[in-house]
């Protein structure tokens, strides 16, 4: 199926939770409305014309100007071979979905139950970038709310390091985080 | 050579200070000691009406000592000529070093034996030292000689002796199997080991690496359990020298004759597990705690299976008493109790596996994988107590190989016949040496047991480790069943084959060929590998390190 | 013996116990909780692994990462892509000419820049000669997991004369940013071509000691076969690439099916996951690889001999290379100040341990907005927690060896 193919079927299934589609370009996406995601991942995985097996990355993205944080999953479909059991499979097609939500208070629904990948991936979203995916499989419950387990940073890191606006803490446990010279140095 | 040698930033710059201190120190103790032994001499003299005893005590050991600290600062003070002459002829230094301590123990051996000649003409009382004296063979007949000679007349003093050589002999030949292993290992790894302390193929390493350990800062861990920690690593050590007691390294070279010297060193060795549990356990350590139980299963797990084929032939020759089943060997090669029949051949090689598992080489090194406990019950070991450790298993190492040594491979008996030999035995010094290297005697027996020991470390550096699992099925699934057929095959044996007929012959003869081929299949490996190493190692090596 | 996964660890002293007693939490059992990391022999790296373990069976296994985290992602947001090429080197360290290269296609592919052929090839061999070390470390610390010191000696000896060429190239051992978006660094040296011939007569006999010495050895296959297996559909689902994932019987090569740079120009085979008696395809005049009694498809032994045949074939790939390379130019003509346009590009290649994927979104200036490095490490290591339950704590080094993790890129 062509990416064009893929976009419609999305859009009489889905209608409005598909916010954008861009077939054209380097990295045809869908734009996906955060609250019905998790529906159309399932349909990309479990429909035969759809297929998407293997979900190859979550990237979080921190779009500042749009005061939005995204989630960016790629995908890809997998078909085994034809017929016999030897042969290569085939990449049938590739497809992007961007899920965007709010700054402030952001929340996407996990699918780490549709694509065991984004377990981890999920949970480095959301160290790096604080978003929140509810219904995650591990959780941790904090003053923060109900929100993945950290992955790359310790437990109880303060601050999500991959937000443009992410200032270096002074200290970490006792071991200095910036010194005197840094902290006067306006952040870029 | 040593002029052409760049200048070597890692070797070691002394404090001059400590150095002069030193020499100033061992001086003084020179000097005192001399003047001790003059003065012990008189008082000795005066006092004693030169009683041996007070002789000694007064007199000759001071002496001893002042020679000892007086070569201590010969050392000290000419370090640079000597290290250029070690250097230089590190090869020479090192073998004769060897045949040195062979030639030492040979000649106490032969004081021992003299003296106790002596002793036995006399009738009853003690031997005085004119008697010693006017019994020395003129060339060495001087009244020193005499005096070092009288305390040997005393079982205590000999007994002292035997076992200062047995210690002796375990820590060198631990320090060096070590510095040997890493050899074999070096070389089996496309490699070469050891190459720079000492000048040739690093021949000082273990007294360096030894030197190094006894420096190192004395760590308990935390929580651990200080009087077991400490007392582990000697209830591992001292159960493998005590083993060395009933172990008889020749007609005679054995310190204590035991009637049930087979059960005596292998209920000893098995006293080894304690340490192992207890260093495991008094670490406050998981890892360790797993290395020791796992060590604890796979010990005693083997020890059925190794009893059961060292039962074949005590069967056979029908006593447990070692010197007596080595003694039943000494017919030539087909003697040799694994040749014997097949069921003996059978019980050697499941001996010999099950020994490994016993001393924990690979592939049965679990408690002590690296891979997954780091160490196992040594990891919080460090310094010395790690070394007793290490000494321990390779003492356990030479027991278990010298007891396949002893019960199935010709114990200290030469390939060839005693019987061609008895002429020499019963000559003069040279010809019982030649009697020593070609029929019978210590060096057959160590060089057999290292032999068997170079096995275990080729099988250690090839395969791979097994898991505990498969461990203990093998011990119970696979091993036991065959030692118990082997014992029952043996049994069957005996009852229906008498010895002399046709099958027993045949048996033999077959066996004995067998083994024959097999040694000389390893020679055949040897040659080869010699003959093509370069092919072996690859068309791009390099022959020489820098350096080295 | 051969099955082991349902295992009993401990005889049934239980037996005669309550069972209401034991449903109700009020038997106390022991389970230890053990560390395994971060500094531990067999785990790779700086990767800590807490294992719930009953003796020796381990229940469960909870992998803590980022022990090695040294903010690749944030730094790919301050400098320009030509900069960030020494920071992919140390993504996988031990596969550095792969990380170059998958980024240099990402940032050529954005640009629309074109790479001439003489630099392409040159690239694969760089490439394929790199894959070549990396499986060979992969082999000898698998093997050294497993207890077998030597072969470790042996691979790592192999690798010193892939580092030599590497040297001679571009004077770095492990971290080279050789391949460039636009090109290589530097053209080859005059005897590299008959150098890398020499070492390729060299090499190509010693996978098949390998396989003496290790692969068949019984020891080993009853430590590895079986052990660890992995269903392609878990596979799948997890996000495996690489040999872990080819090891399951998915045959699937980004080489192959989203032929990358000139890779569809090489003639070469990919093996896949073969059950016992399966001939995995080697190039001719090799002998075959057989997959020896008691391998199951997608076990520890499985993807431990895919990585040897690989390496067969990435000989034969760099042969082709250095038989097909032309005369030319080894850069393209790149801007000093290469502008990224305002567009976004996700794009992966096939890493020795799986597929390295780079998400880079351009703003119009020469510093991208984000990058996202998609490591193949990470992914392979999520699967440690769902595979490594119920077994035997001797099993998890070789587990957790197959899987052939680089700390580096699961925590970049």
């Amino acid at each position: 199926m062509s990416v064009e193919e893929i976009g419609s079927v999305l859009s009489e299934r889905f209608g409005d939770a598909i916010i954008e589609f861009v077939a054209a370009g380097l990295h045809p996406h869908a734009v996906v409305a955060a609250g019905r995601w998790h529906e159309v991942a399932t349909f990309l995985r479990d429909d035969p014309r759809m297929g998407f097996n293997m979900l190859r990355s979550v990237s979080g993205v921190d779009r500042q100007a749009q005061n939005e944080l995204e989630a960016v999953y790629d995908l890809i479909a997998m078909a085994p071979p034809e017929g016999s059991r030897e042969g290569f499979w085939a990449a049938r097609h590739a497809l992007a979905v961007k899920v965007r939500t709010e700054r402030a208070n952001p929340h996407i629904p996990s699918v780490a139950d549709v694509w065991p990948t984004a377990d981890w991936h999920e949970r480095e979203a959301y160290d790096l970038l604080g978003i929140v995916f509810d219904g995650h499989p591990d959780p941790v419950e904090d003053e923060a709310g109900r929100h993945p387990r950290r992955i790359l940073c310790p437990d109880d890191w303060q601050g999500h390091a991959l937000r443009k606006d992410y200032v270096f803490p002074e200290a970490y446990g006792g071991i200095p985080g910036r010194s005197e010279i840094d902290a006067s140095k306006p952040v870029k | 050579m040593m002029n052409r040698a760049p200048v070597d930033i890692l070797r070691p710059r002394w404090n001059p200070a400590y150095f002069r201190r030193a020499q100033r120190g061992l001086a003084l103790v020179t000097l005192a000691l001399v003047a001790g032994a003059v003065v012990g001499r008189l008082i000795a003299g005066a006092l004693f009406g030169g009683h041996p005893p007070a002789l000694i005590l007064l007199s000759v050991l001071p002496a001893l000592g002042a020679m000892i600290t007086l070569a201590g600062l010969a050392a000290l003070t000419f370090w640079r000529p000597i290290a250029r002459f070690l250097r230089r002829f590190a090869v020479v230094v090192f073998y004769a070093a060897v045949v040195g301590l062979v030639a030492l123990v040979w000649v106490v051996a032969l004081a021992i034996d003299r003296v106790d000649g002596l002793a036995r003409a006399m009738p009853g009382g003690e031997l005085t030292t004119d008697a010693i004296y006017h019994g020395l063979p003129a060339a060495i007949r001087f009244r020193v000689v005499s005096w070092l000679l009288w305390p040997l007349q005393f079982p205590i003093v000999r007994d002292l002796i035997a076992l200062v050589g047995i210690v002796g002999f375990i820590n060198l030949f631990a320090a060096y199997a070590i510095w040997w292993e890493r050899k074999v290992a070096g070389r089996i790894q496309s490699r070469l080991g050891p190459m720079r302390v000492g000048g040739w193929h690093g021949w000082a390493q273990s007294p360096a690496d030894g030197i190094k350990l006894l420096g190192k800062e004395d760590l308990i861990p935390a929580g651990a359990d200080r009087v077991l920690f400490r007392l582990a690593p000697y209830l591992a050590f001292v159960p493998a020298v005590c083993g060395f007691v009933a172990l008889p390294f020749g007609s005679g070279w054995v310190f204590r004759d035991l009637d049930v010297a087979l059960v005596f060193v292998l209920a000893l060795v098995d006293i080894e597990v304690l340490g192992v549990i207890l260093g495991g356990w008094s670490s406050d350590n998981k890892w360790s705690l797993l290395g020791a139980m796992r060590e604890a299963c796979q010990l005693v797990a083997y020890e059925i299976p190794m009893g059961m084929a060292l039962l074949v032939p005590v069967m056979m020759i029908g006593t447990l008493s070692l010197t007596r089943i080595g003694d039943a060997q000494q017919y030539g090669w087909h003697s040799w109790l694994a040749f014997q029949n097949p069921f003996a051949f059978v019980a050697m090689v499941a001996y010999f596996i099950a020994s490994l598992a016993s001393c924990k080489r690979a592939p049965f090194d679990l408690p002590e994988a690296e891979s997954e406990l780091v160490a196992g019950f040594m990891t919080e070991y460090s310094g010395f107590r790690w070394c007793v450790f290490f000494f321990a298993e390779y003492a356990a190492m030479f027991i278990v190989s010298a007891l396949c040594v002893t019960l199935f491979l010709g114990a200290w008996y030469s390939p060839l016949p005693a019987s061609w030999g008895t002429g020499l035995a019963n000559g003069g010094l040279a010809a019982r040496a030649i009697h020593g290297v070609l029929f019978s005697g210590p060096l057959w027996f160590v060089a057999k047991s290292l032999f068997l020991i170079f096995m275990q470390m080729w099988l250690r550096w090839t395969l791979p480790r097994i898991r505990i699992d498969q461990v203990l099925y093998a011990c119970v699934q696979v091993l036991l069943p065959l030692t118990m057929l082997v014992v029952l095959g043996q049994t069957l044996w005996q009852l229906l084959v008498t010895p002399g007929s046709a099958v027993a012959v045949i048996a033999n003869v077959l066996c004995s060929l067998a083994g024959a081929v097999l040694l000389g299949g390893f020679y055949v490996l040897m040659a080869h590998g010699l003959l093509h190493r370069r092919r072996l190692v690859g068309a791009l090596a390099v022959d020489h390190l820098p350096g080295a | 013996m051969s099955t082991r996964r349902t295992l009993q660890s401990a005889p049934d002293l239980l037996a005669d116990l309550d069972a209401e007693a034991m449903d109700q939490g009020k038997l106390q059992t022991e389970e230890m909780l053990i560390n395994m990391g971060p500094q531990h022999p067999s785990t790779h790296g700086v990767l800590r692994l807490v294992l719930r373990t009953d003796g020796e069976m381990v229940l469960e296994t909870t992998p803590h990462i980022g022990y090695l985290h040294r903010c690749a992602e944030k730094i790919g947001e301050s400098v320009a892509p030509y900069q960030y090429v020494p920071y992919t080197d140390r993504l996988d360290y031990l596969s550095a000419m792969n990380n170059n290269h998958a980024w240099s296609l990402t940032i050529e592919k954005l640009c629309g820049i074109q790479v001439p052929e003489r630099a392409s090839t040159i690239r694969i061999i760089m490439a394929e000669l790199n894959r070549i070390a990396s499986h060979l470390v992969s082999l000898g610390t698998y093997g050294l997991d497993m207890g077998a010191f030597t072969p470790f000696l042996y691979t790592f000896r192999e690798r010193e004369y892939i580092l030599d060429l590497f040297e001679a190239v571009c004077g770095a051992r492990l971290t080279y940013s050789y391949i460039t978006p636009g090109g290589v660094t530097d053209d080859l040296t005059e005897d590299f071509v008959d150098r890398c011939r020499a070492f390729l007569d060299y090499f190509v006999p010693k996978p098949a000691e390998y396989n003496q010495l290790l692969s068949y050895n019984h020891i080993f296959i009853e430590r590895t076969a079986g052990v660890g297996v992995i269903s392609p559909r878990d596979a799948i689902a997890w996000g495996l690439t690489g040999t872990c994932l080819r090891a399951t019987g998915v045959k699937w090569d980004l080489r192959k099916c989203l032929a990358y740079d000139i890779y569809d120009r090489f003639e070469f085979e990919v093996p896949v996951g073969l059950p016992e008696g399966g001939v995995m395809p080697v190039p001719p005049g090799m002998p075959p690889v057989v997959v020896p009694a008691g391998v199951v498809v997608g076990d520890s032994w499985t993807r431990y001999a895919l990585r040897i045949v690989e390496m067969y074939w990435s000989a034969h790939i760099v042969r082709q290379a250095l038989d097909r390379l032309p005369a030319g130019e080894y850069r393209a003509k790149v801007p000093r100040t290469l502008k990224l346009p305002e567009a976004e590009i996700y794009f992966e290649a096939e890493n020795p341990r799986g597929q390295l994927g780079f998400y880079v979104v351009g703003n119009g200036t020469s510093i991208p907005s984000r990058v996202k490095v998609r490591g193949p490490c990470f992914n392979n290591l999520s699967i440690v927690s769902h595979v490594c339950r119920d077994c035997l704590l001797a099993d998890i080094p070789a587990i957790v060896g197959s899987i052939d993790i680089v700390l580096g890129e699961v925590d970049r």
